[in-house]
């Protein structure tokens, strides 16, 4: 089986000539269906960059980057974003939450997207906050909630479109330790129980635990002792997400 | 959609009522210069217009109504005896000095009529009848001047260039677009009032039988009587505006105005669009790493304009209603037709929209990698 995403001695350089900065070096990377995959290394390593470059956000210098099986090197700016809205769901550090939204209105924003509105969307929205353990808060505005309870609408907008891959960058950063282990429970979840290829860059060494495998980023390249973990013991349900719904 | 756009819009109190303030001030600024524009406009053919003629007679070359030159009335017969005529009057309008009872003189348009004929009658009566203007020394005026000419009431008795002038009547809403106002009275006082002879006529008014073909008596008119200019109805009125409103330069101050309130509205809107979307840029930049076309970005803002438009467009319109209402009254009236209503309304729309553009071309240019940037 393909992987999700398929990185091939990919190369990003800023500001192009003989001065620009590299900031990726001959990336090779394989990321599966089912698979949590940590990417961490020091600030300005580039993990950021892969990221931007695996999500069709920033475009690679050279090298090739499959996702789902679609080639996105060479791609326009107007093809990417409707590979985005397929395939990828970003969680970011900063939530990225619309403010002036409700929490099932920045679901629902999601959904209208991807061309679901109306009831439906509503009656989605409303599902993916329960899978998340936010039923309370359907109508509450970002301003009234915790970091916590943030990111878990931030995941839920970013599983409305249904996406084989989530890409989070330091989705934890903004949390307390408790809080923060909560979103992993949930990211880990998303990974093993439903199958999508999860992502994360980050820097918190207390998440490491929930990887499947972690990768190091050095210099733009990545390190050559690359740690892979065994899958951690099944975790006990923790009271903020319900399995029992299906999802998450 | 979920609501974004109008939630974005009415987050920010202040910043909407300033967004609104410069629409609701272009909105009235254009109405009222483009209704004054309007009002001068109906002011300088006001006489013509009301007039039931198909042609005017005038002396050769007379640019604009009040410009007329004496000329024989002998020329009446010839031109009623032109094949397609169904009805000529002479008629005078010449300025003359109106004295007040205390003393001091106003400069007054003076109109001399048949006041047997129709082709040429005081309208809007509000008080006294036309056929008073048959009584020695009658004459009838608009009650907007009243106090300009130190009138009060129907019987009272001026003088007119050492003539003595009876009030015999009101109308409302004839204005003069220059500072004299018309005084209506019969041919025969008018001749007196204004010192022309006996034999002199301004102006011969002339009424086609039905079915004639306007443009073929007209040259049998120039044909029969010489050294003078005929001209349709519209074809006068039109020079006379011309004359007042670009010539003098007075409709073009007005509608150089109408340009600065669009002018105005569309600066205020641009730059407080530019910064409601600049306060939700990052979000703009979310949409987009979201997958959002560019599109549909710009309907958030198109909408946020549209609103804006919608609202403002409203209140001017309640403030320029009230000005209107409150013109009535006034030496220089407000005319807002409803065409002019509805076509602000589009303007208001298509304003409110460009100054967007100037968002739009921001969110352009988002680089979505900019959501990572903590």
């Amino acid at each position: 089986m393909q992987p999700a995403i398929k990185v091939r001695d990919l190369t990003k350089k800023y500001d192009e000539g003989a001065s620009g900065n590299l900031a990726l070096r001959g990336i090779d990377l394989d990321v599966h269906s089912g698979e949590l995959l940590l990417l961490m290394g020091p600030s300005g390593s580039g993990k950021t960059t892969l990221l931007s470059i695996m999500g069709c956000i920033l475009t690679a210098t050279s090298g090739s980057v499959r996702i789902a099986g679609t080639e996105v090197v060479g791609l326009n700016e107007k093809q990417l974003p409707a590979l985005r809205l397929e395939n990828i769901g970003f969680v970011f550090q900063g939530f990225n939450l619309f403010p002036t939204l409700t929490a099932a209105e920045n679901v629902e924003l999601m959904l209208d997207l991807k061309g679901i509105s109306g009831s439906e969307a509503k009656r989605r929205a409303q599902e993916l906050l329960d899978q998340v353990g936010l039923s309370e808060k359907y109508a509450s505005f970002p301003a009234d909630m915790s970091g916590g309870q943030k990111q878990r609408i931030a995941i839920a907008r970013a599983l409305a479109g249904d996406p084989q891959i989530i890409l989070a960058d330091e989705p934890t950063a903004a949390l307390d330790s408790h809080t923060g282990k909560n979103v992993m429970e949930i990211m880990s979840r998303l990974a093993r129980e439903r199958g999508r290829a999860v992502v994360i860059v980050t820097h918190d060494s207390r998440v490491t635990g929930f990887a499947d495998r972690i990768m190091r980023i050095e210099d733009g390249a990545i390190a050559p002792n690359e740690e892979t973990t065994a899958v951690p013991p099944a975790l006990p349900a923790p009271s903020l997400v319900r399995p029992e719904l299906g999802l998450v | 959609m979920p609501p974004l756009a109008q939630r974005n819009l009415f987050h920010d109190k202040v910043r909407l009522s300033v967004t609104l303030t410069g629409i609701v001030f272009s909105v009235v600024l254009i109405i009222v210069q483009l209704g004054l524009f309007l009002g001068f406009t109906t002011a300088t053919s006001n006489l013509i217009d009301h007039s039931n003629a198909d042609l005017w007679l005038t002396s050769q070359n007379v640019p604009y109504v009040e410009q007329g030159v004496a000329f024989s009335e002998r020329k009446l017969y010839q031109v009623r005896a032109v094949p397609g005529v169904a009805d000529a009057q002479k008629i005078i309008t010449r300025f003359a000095q109106w004295k007040r009872h205390d003393g001091s003189q106003e400069s007054i348009q003076v109109v001399g009529i048949n006041v047997d004929d129709e082709l040429e009658r005081p309208w809007n009566l509000v008080e006294g009848r036309v056929e008073d203007l048959k009584s020695p020394d009658a004459v009838i005026l608009d009650e907007l001047y009243k106090q300009k000419l130190g009138v009060s009431h129907v019987g009272e008795v001026f003088e007119i260039g050492h003539y003595r002038a009876r009030v015999v009547g009101f109308t409302r809403g004839i204005r003069s677009f220059t500072t004299s106002p018309y005084v209506f009275t019969s041919f025969k006082n008018a001749q007196d009032f204004t010192n022309l002879r006996e034999d002199q006529t301004m102006f011969i008014l002339v009424k086609l039988v039905p079915g004639a073909d306007l443009q073929q008596v007209r040259g049998d008119i120039l044909a029969h009587v010489k050294d003078v200019d005929v001209l349709t109805t519209a074809q006068f009125s039109r020079m006379t505006t011309f004359y007042w409103m670009f010539t003098t330069g007075a409709g073009v101050a007005v509608l150089i105005a109408a340009v600065l309130g669009l002018v105005v509205g569309f600066v205020v809107v641009a730059q407080t669009i530019y910064a409601t979307t600049m306060d939700h840029i990052r979000e703009y930049g979310t949409l987009k790493a979201m997958g959002a076309p560019n599109s549909y970005v710009y309907r958030v803002i198109m909408k946020q304009a549209a609103i804006s438009a919608v609202i403002g467009y409203t209140l001017g319109m309640v403030v320029s209603i009230l000005v209107v209402h409150g013109s009535e009254k006034g030496g220089a009236a407000i005319l807002m037709p409803p065409s002019m209503a509805g076509g602000m309304f589009f303007l208001t729309l298509a304003m409110c929209v460009g100054a967007a553009l100037v968002s739009i071309n921001k969110v352009t240019r988002i680089d979505p990698a900019m959501v990572f940037k903590g």
